[in-house]
């Protein structure tokens, strides 16, 4: 199928991060965008209120480590 | 894992300040898995608080010094899983990535923009979209995303292997699925057209 591939073989040049054993494809780069994009994102309140409410909840039912959560 | 017979020890008071301290570290990270998901920035919020309270519920299961982000993807792509065999989630992609370019391939008449490469990732099975992310966006081994995962070594390198393979061919022949702005746009003018007709101002009596 596509034989126009041909594209970056000859590297692009613009230097991203050469882990070159096994040529990523030229998006690979864009993943981690995508990713660390989102990681540096400043973070809403709401997830650490979530965990201050949690950590405000008094943990008298020591333990019940039972059936809370089902991985 | 491990903690079949022993009953866990009880955590100190300062082995709950690491957890937390620990917890709120990883969340940016369970933010970008997450979006890698499941696309929609607000449904992988959701997915992420969904995600803290079960891993604070479980936090006695925790083992100490083991890696934080590891342990909570576990648990964020169980429910992720979980939601979407509820159907919660469509595919839909985070129209909110910037419109940047990503690489621009010679012969190409189009850059590819990060959301072009977003949207193939969301057409993506779903098994294929956790492993690439996994490995390629956030830099787990193929070892620790098939841990993270529940299968084996050989499994996760395939499907990292087909899902580049088809996201390589999708934008090279820039088969990506359409913008859904257009959609947006053509749904949003549809549902006006209905606000106008339910409320009176039928098509002939506009103006």
């Amino acid at each position: 199928m596509a034989s126009n591939q041909a594209h970056g073989s000859n590297g692009r040049g613009s230097g991203g991060g050469g882990n070159a054993q096994r040529r990523a494809p030229e998006w690979a780069d864009g993943l981690k965008q995508l990713y660390d994009s989102v990681v540096e994102e400043s973070l809403p309140d709401s997830f650490k209120d979530l965990l201050d409410r949690l950590e405000a909840i008094p943990t008298s039912r020591g333990q019940d480590g039972g059936q809370d959560t089902s991985q | 894992m491990s903690d079949e017979g022993r009953p866990a020890p009880a955590r100190s008071a300062r082995d709950k300040i690491d957890f937390k301290r620990e917890l709120t570290e990883v969340v940016p990270h369970l933010r970008a898995f997450a979006r890698g998901l499941c696309g929609r920035p607000d449904l992988a919020d959701d997915l992420v608080q969904e995600t803290l309270l079960k891993a604070w519920a479980a936090q006695e299961r925790f083992e100490p010094g083991t890696s934080m982000r590891a342990w909570t993807f576990v648990i964020l792509r169980n429910a992720y899983l979980t939601d979407m065999r509820r159907n919660r989630f469509r595919g839909e992609y985070d129209e909110g990535v910037a419109e940047r370019i990503l690489t621009a391939p010679a012969g190409q008449e189009e850059p590819i923009h990060l959301s072009d490469l977003h949207r193939a990732l969301l057409t993506l099975p779903a098994e294929r979209r956790e492993a690439l992310l996994l490995v390629g966006a956030g830099g787990f081994s193929y070892e620790e995303a098939a841990a993270i995962c529940g299968c084996a070594v050989g499994t996760i390198k395939s499907r990292v292997g087909r899902a580049r393979a088809a996201l390589s061919e999708m934008l090279a022949n820039g088969s990506i699925p359409r913008r859904s702005t257009d959609d947006a746009i053509a749904h949003r003018a549809i549902l006006e057209e209905l606000d106008m007709v339910s409320s009176g101002n039928g098509v002939s009596s506009r103006g």
